[in-house]
């Protein structure tokens, strides 16, 4: 028998001994990427047999696209959660009742800290740095307890990869393991460690709203929502306090907040106050819903016509500003996937440039600026298969632009202020609306 | 340099230069060589062989290195465990190290390291870590244990670990509360029955200040284990989940789910009159929305339990149908979750707006999809009744398109119309059979005969359609081939002068050409009805249908509730009872949602309400924590789901046609007596596993006991509503004055009325038979339930069964027959005039063979001689004599069972001592086993 069989039948004899336990103890994750090779496997218990991942490559395949392989899959013994981000699929293995969600959200979790060390997260990078990565993925799990998943704590932990920082472990033989106790880990303020020190004392904090919609074929709006966060960069000398205030607080009813936002203060005042982490994070993310009035920044003009008879059909789209309190919309990018049938299509834009792809049918366009006196449009032909039917589908718009200076929703914050320390920070605030999923039927 | 050069040595040589290098003097050639085992690790080559060498590498101050080496450690330790036994003194060295990270690590290397050997050395280290002065090493101690319970439960117990994990509940460091309580209900999984987490108001408290201070994932574990908790009374639990709410605002999608399952378990309790139940309501919507705006991952999950949520209250999203409208670019999970809740929220005031969408899904790309939104359309016409009209002409728009996939599932889904509107859209008749050729799915061919058959009378061609579809019967699937009999059957009997060819001829293509034993019998029941009574024939076939409704596809109560208890988990997921797919079935408890408290249907104030006491309707059930199935029982559903009271539950429509009517008309003409269905004889080991579960329940719950008359056990559940279509049956056998009976409480928890009731046993070791039919004289209405007292005689046929008091039961009402069995206590079957002679006792005793002698030990009974003697007087077994012989009591007794065995007794009891000796004697000793439970039964209560 040869040491591989021989394992093989080693961990059939195990997963069966431990199929009888009740574990959230048991996890393995497997990276595969697209091609639907594994190229990183990490068991925090017993191995688990390759071989369970079958069940993943299965339901890849009856997928039509990597973005449609369901994230729960049930096998035998095991029980297989997917995330698929940046052309990777993280499965994480379990055995039998853990919550989902939690495991969902520990792979995101994993994949934003990968982000976070390496600047990007691709097969080449996480290859590249695969003892960091293992590393990394042992402290962030123990028997199934997360241990520490804020960035912050993490990186005191094990230094991320600089080139300066590998040359320098060469030369002197120094670890990238710190072999300190983060100081932030235990204190009242996880989040925070002590003994910051800044020269320059800083806060920024931007707020980024993304709408959401689906408009009609007539122009009228199905839904439209805003999913809005406010990101903060803040780099502040010792424990600063922190308070923000807003204009129009009562926009904000649908919030999730960082943990380091005190939530009674929330609840009785409407003021956000807080002791920040260092660096940057995420400080709350809301929802503005269809009920509010949610206004919509731009309208699409469209004529797309298929005939029966002829294999030639019109196309013609405009973009134009609608309420965006005068301010220009930018970085116009409108994509749409095209009916099987068309063949090809022959446009003239006013402005921008387009493509059409012949084989994936997607017809995208990069308008840039829209100018509200002249304003873009693409207009032409759609040839399609001879002999065919008209389309039964009829494609869908999609949309992207952005747009400075404006929070769509209208939210405004009215101040900043620090206590706890002395020193004078600069502050900022940043506004900045952009398209989400905003569609546009015909 | 990246470390990706570790993954280009691929040649042979490769492990020994490794080993070579491992033990290479220089540090730096030793951390690179360890990196290098680690990363072919990562890619799954198998790097065992380097063992001894690695774990070399562990001695030293560089933590890197250490680490890496634990790693390694971590993943071959099983497979190498006599060499592992190497690393122990490190182990041990490090867990004294002043660094506290790496006292931790030491701890959390040690608990990964499932070797036997080695735990042995890890207990001292673990105890000293427990108790460590930093919280850090605290917290990772506290996973340890539950690691180490899983290698070796007994020596966490034997070592007093569990005690110090209780303790650290009450940690000053919120890390290591939440520590405490994941390693806690970790270990209480694998223990179901032990009470580790024992909640009560003070530990709840503690866990609820740890909840506002704990990182998200401790969050997580303190939220389910909430969840477990019965709080009280009313007021507990609001104020628990006034200190849930604010986690709805928490940035983590599985901290925000798990305080929506505590707020909906513990809503339960809450007055629905409260200004804070609407309150709650009302914070529960935006954060359920908001997990929609998550990732699709995570959108999938939580949609899967809006489902939930929107069937056990809809009025939480019944304003938020836009959020559930569907991008054309959401994956496709999450579009099929999208349009299944839309339909759930359908109402009135918004039907215009879904219509629109689904209209408009209709001609999206993906095949599924548009079938499903199809689909979609049909269950709003049966959900929404003002809206019929304008989904059939929706649809009728979607038969105009022409795409051959719409085309079929419009038709399925029309069909389903006419079951629910008779005789309101058969306009549309003519649009449909246009369509006839381009079906090819075997659904949509059956779903248009069943159409002609159904309105052969307004068809004029009906009988060339259906012709046209027997030219190739042997070629359909044997749904349309049953659904083509149906209706040509049908059509004869409509039209019986020119067709009778037709239904000759369909009539022996499948009595006599057909493999198919469904079909056969189906042909030759149609075949002898009509040759013998086609007035008959004409009643059954024809026989009006019950309705369908849109409850069909919500998810039955009882189970509902279930899963409401376990939202934000797999079972949430598949809708399923964990039982249903957790492997090993061990460590599963069914979980019930707490009775109301003070409901606002009774009319009694929430204030002057017996806080505390669950609205418990059979005061003999005391109900305990354990006693889950119990609390079910009494289990208080709040109001009904509203629906038509009398709609039936759509059964197979071909079951519908053949039987729906037809076989009740049959049948049920008789005394309403059961008589099994021809060709469905009753199945005599059915349900036995479920039953004698269910028996075992029986001997171990407490109750009150009348003391005149036999003792009689509190009902318990006998047929859960779940496994019976929401029939729930619970009782308990009693014997008074000499007869008999069978005391049952039927409980309704289906949406439908129930009647045509009818019982019968299986043969049994005794005989028992029903001594008169089930009398249930009224329907029994959704949530009503009704108590019967069943007599039963002895003279029915006997067949041994094991065990000896195992009964099988069948119950028949409007909807199915149910099966299930139950263990009856001997003591019913002790008669009256049991009492022996003296002498013949003493005879007897002589003559019945030593080895026909048992001995039983009753333990823990505090009664003396004679109220042992009263006590089981009552249950009819009698006294003869007593003696008193040093300082002990003899009793010497006698029963006899109905079937004439006589049992012959000697029980012994010491005064000092609690536990009495009770002897047997009798010719039939398999029975002395079941005396001795009755003993132990009559004894103890």
């Amino acid at each position: 028998m040869t040491q591989k069989s021989r394992d093989r039948l080693c961990e059939h004899e195990t997963s069966v001994l431990i199929a009888q336990r009740n574990h959230l103890a048991e996890f393995s994750l497997f990276l595969i990427n697209a091609a639907g090779d594994i190229f990183l496997e990490k068991h925090w218990k017993s191995v688990v047999s390759r071989s369970v991942c079958d069940y993943f490559f299965e339901a890849q395949e009856r997928a039509s696209e990597a973005e449609n392989v369901p994230p729960v899959i049930p096998t035998p013994h095991h029980y297989l959660l997917s995330v698929y981000r940046h052309k990777i699929f993280f499965v994480a293995v379990i055995q039998s009742e853990v919550p989902p969600l939690f495991v969902i959200e520990f792979l995101h979790r994993v994949v934003d800290t990968f982000q976070d060390y390496f600047g990007v997260c691709s097969e080449v990078i996480i290859k590249d740095n695969v003892v960091v990565v293992y590393e990394v993925l042992e402290e962030m799990l123990d028997n199934g307890f997360p241990l520490a998943t804020e960035s912050n704590i993490l990186k005191e932990l094990i230094k991320p990869p600089t080139i300066l920082r590998t040359v320098v472990n060469t030369i002197t033989g120094s670890t990238n393991v710190g072999d300190q106790l983060p100081t932030g880990q235990l204190s009242v303020v996880p989040w925070r460690r002590t003994g910051v020190k800044y020269t320059n004392n800083e806060a920024y904090f931007d707020v980024i709203e993304e709408i959401d919609a689906i408009i009609d074929k007539s122009g009228s709006t199905i839904t439209a929502e805003i999913q809005g966060v406010i990101d903060a960069c803040v780099k502040l000398t010792g424990m600063p306090d922190l308070t923000l205030s807003f204009m129009n607080p009562r926009l904000l009813d649908d919030v999730s907040f960082h943990p380091c936002v005190r939530f009674k203060r929330w609840e009785s005042e409407r003021i956000l106050s807080f002791i920040p982490p260092d660096g940057n994070f995420r400080l709350l993310s809301y929802h503005v819903s269809a009920q509010n009035l949610v206004a919509i920044p731009v309208y699409v003009k469209h004529n797309i016509s298929f005939r029966d008879s002829s294999s030639l059909g019109r196309f013609e789209i405009t973009v134009g500003p609608k309420q965006t309190m005068g301010k220009t919309v930018e970085g116009v990018m409108v994509t749409s996937q095209m009916p099987k049938s068309v063949l090809n299509m022959t446009l003239t834009p006013s402005q921008g440039t387009h493509v059409f792809d012949p084989v994936t049918k997607l017809l995208s366009w990069d308008v840039g600026k829209i100018n509200p006196q002249k304003l873009p449009s693409l207009k032409g032909s759609v040839s399609l298969q001879a002999g065919t039917s008209k389309p039964d589908e009829n494609p869908t718009i999609n949309l992207q632009f952005k747009i400075q200076q404006l929070a769509i929703s209208g939210l405004k914050v009215n101040r900043l202020d620090m206590y706890g320390e002395k020193y004078k920070p600069f502050k900022g605030i940043k506004y900045m609306t952009k398209a989400g999923k905003f569609q546009v039927r015909t | 340099m990246t470390d990706s050069k570790y993954f280009t040595t691929t040649k042979k040589g490769e492990i020994f230069e490794l080993k070579a290098e491992l033990n290479s003097d220089k540090k730096e050639k030793k951390k690179e060589a360890v990196k290098k085992v680690i990363a072919s690790m990562t890619v799954g080559k198998d790097v065992s062989a380097l063992f001894p060498d690695v774990v070399n590498c562990m001695q030293t101050d560089n933590l890197e290195l250490k680490k890496l080496v634990y790693l390694y450690l971590m993943n071959y330790a099983k497979s190498q465990p006599d060499m592992a036994i190497m690393a122990v003194n490190t182990f041990v060295k490090d867990c004294e190290d002043p660094n506290p990270l790496i006292r931790a690590l030491a701890v959390r290397t040690m608990g990964c390291i499932r070797v036997d050997k080695i735990t042995e050395y890890l207990c001292e280290p673990l105890r000293k870590c427990l108790k460590d002065e930093d919280p850090y090493v605290r917290k990772t101690a506290a996973v340890c244990v539950a690691k180490l319970h899983d290698i070796n439960a007994q020596l966490v117990e034997d070592q007093g670990f569990l005690d110090t994990l209780k303790d650290l509940i009450s940690d000053s460091n919120p890390m290591v509360v939440a520590n405490a309580v994941a390693a806690l209900s970790e270990i209480a999984e694998s223990h179901p029955s032990s009470n580790l987490l024992d909640l009560n108001p003070q530990s709840i408290n503690k866990l609820l200040t740890a909840l506002n201070e704990c990182t998200e994932w401790g969050q997580i574990f303190i939220l389910d284990c909430l969840a477990n908790y019965m709080p009280k009374d009313d007021r507990e639990a609001q104020s628990i989940c006034e200190r849930v709410t604010p986690r709805l605002s928490h940035a983590n999608s599985a901290v925000v789910l798990s305080a929506v399952k505590v707020l909906m378990k513990f809503m339960e309790m809450l007055s629905k009159d409260l200004d804070y139940y609407g309150t709650l309501l009302k914070k529960l919507a935006p954060p359920l929305v908001t997990l929609l705006s998550a990732e699709p991952e995570l959108q999938y999950v939580a949609l899967r339990n809006i489902n939930l949520i929107v069937q056990k209250r809809p009025e939480i999203l019944k304003h938020e149908m836009k959020v559930f409208f569907v991008k054309y670019n959401d994956p496709i999970y999450v579009k099929l979750e999208k349009l299944d809740i839309m339909i759930r929220l359908a109402s009135q005031a918004n039907i215009a707006q879904v219509l629109a969408e689904l209209k408009e899904y209709a001609t999206e790309v993906d095949v599924d999809f548009v079938r499903k939104a199809v689909r979609a359309i049909g269950r709003c016409a049966i959900k929404v009744e003002q809206s019929a009209e304008r989904c059939v002409s929706t649809l009728l728009d979607l038969i105009q398109t022409k795409v051959n996939y719409v085309v079929q599932e419009a038709i399925v889904v029309i069909k389903d119309i006419f079951r629910k509107y008779p005789n309101k859209y058969e306009s549309v008749i003519a649009t449909l059979c246009e369509n006839l050729d381009s079906l090819d799915e075997p659904e949509a061919r059956a779903a248009m005969i069943w159409i002609v058959g159904e309105y052969a009378e307004r068809i004029d061609n009906a009988d060339e359609l259906l012709e046209s579809f027997l030219e190739g019967f042997h070629d359909e699937s044997t749904q349309v081939q049953l659904q083509l009999l149906t209706a040509i059957v049908k059509l004869f009997l409509k039209k019986p002068t020119e067709t009778q060819e037709l239904v000759q001829q369909v009539l022996s293509l499948a009595t006599q050409d057909s493999d198919n034993p469904d079909l056969r019998d189906r042909g030759y029941i149609y075949w002898r009805l009509l040759s013998t009574d086609p007035v008959a024939a004409k009643e059954v076939v024809l026989a009006e249908k019950p309705l369908i409704s849109e409850e069909t596809d919500l998810i039955e109560p009882t189970l509902l509730d279930e899963l409401i208890c376990h939202i934000g988990t797999l079972a949430s997921v598949y809708h399923k009872p964990p039982g249903a797919f957790v492997e090993g079935g061990r460590g599963v408890v069914h979980k019930s949602l707490p009775p109301r408290t003070g409901s606002s249907e009774s009319a009694e104030s929430p204030d002057t309400a017996p806080a505390g006491v669950p609205a418990a309707d059979q005061p003999s059930v005391i109900p305990t924590q354990g006693d889950l199935l119990g609390d079910l029982l009494n289990l208080d559903l709040g109001p009904p789901v509203s629906g038509p009271p009398v709609a039936t539950s759509s059964v197979q429509m071909g079951a519908v046609d053949l039987l729906g009517g037809g076989l009740d008309s049959l049948m049920g003409g008789g005394s309403g007596g059961f008589a099994p269905a021809p060709g469905t004889a009753v199945p005599s080991n059915t349900g036995a596993p479920l039953g004698s579960g269910l028996g075992d329940l029986f001997d171990l719950t407490g109750g009150v006991g009348t003391l005149s008359g036999s003792y009689v056990a509190p009902k318990t559940v006998w047929l859960p509503a779940m496994k019976a279509k929401g029939l729930e049956i619970s009782g308990t056998f009693s014997r008074q004055v000499g007869s008999i009976s069978m005391d049952l409480v039927l409980t309704n928890k289906a949406l439908q009325v129930m009647s045509d009731f009818a019982i019968q046993f299986n043969r049994n070791s005794f005989g028992l038979a029903p001594a008169a039919p089930l009398q249930v004289h009224a329907p029994l209405a959704p949530n009503q339930s009704v108590e019967i007292s069943l007599p039963l005689n002895t003279v029915g046929s006997v067949m041994k069964m094991d065990p000896l008091n195992n009964l099988q039961v069948a119950v028949k009402n409007n909807i199915d027959v149910f099966y299930f069995s139950t263990l009856y206590p001997l003591h019913i079957l002790f008669v009256e005039d049991g009492k022996m002679e003296r002498q013949m006792f003493l005879a007897t005793w002589k003559d019945i063979p030593n080895e026909n002698e048992t001995q039983f030990q009753i333990k823990d009974c505090s009664l003396n001689a004679d109220s042992v003697s009263s006590k089981l007087q009552g249950s009819n077994i009698f006294t003869i004599a007593k003696r008193n012989v040093e300082g002990q009591d003899m009793l010497y007794q006698s029963l006899k069972l109905t079937n004439g065995i006589w049992v012959l007794a000697e029980l012994r009891i010491q005064p000092s001592n609690p536990s009495f000796t009770l002897s047997l004697k009798c010719r039939a000793p398999e029975v002395s086993q079941y005396v001795y439970q009755a003993y132990e039964t009559i004894l103890k209560n």
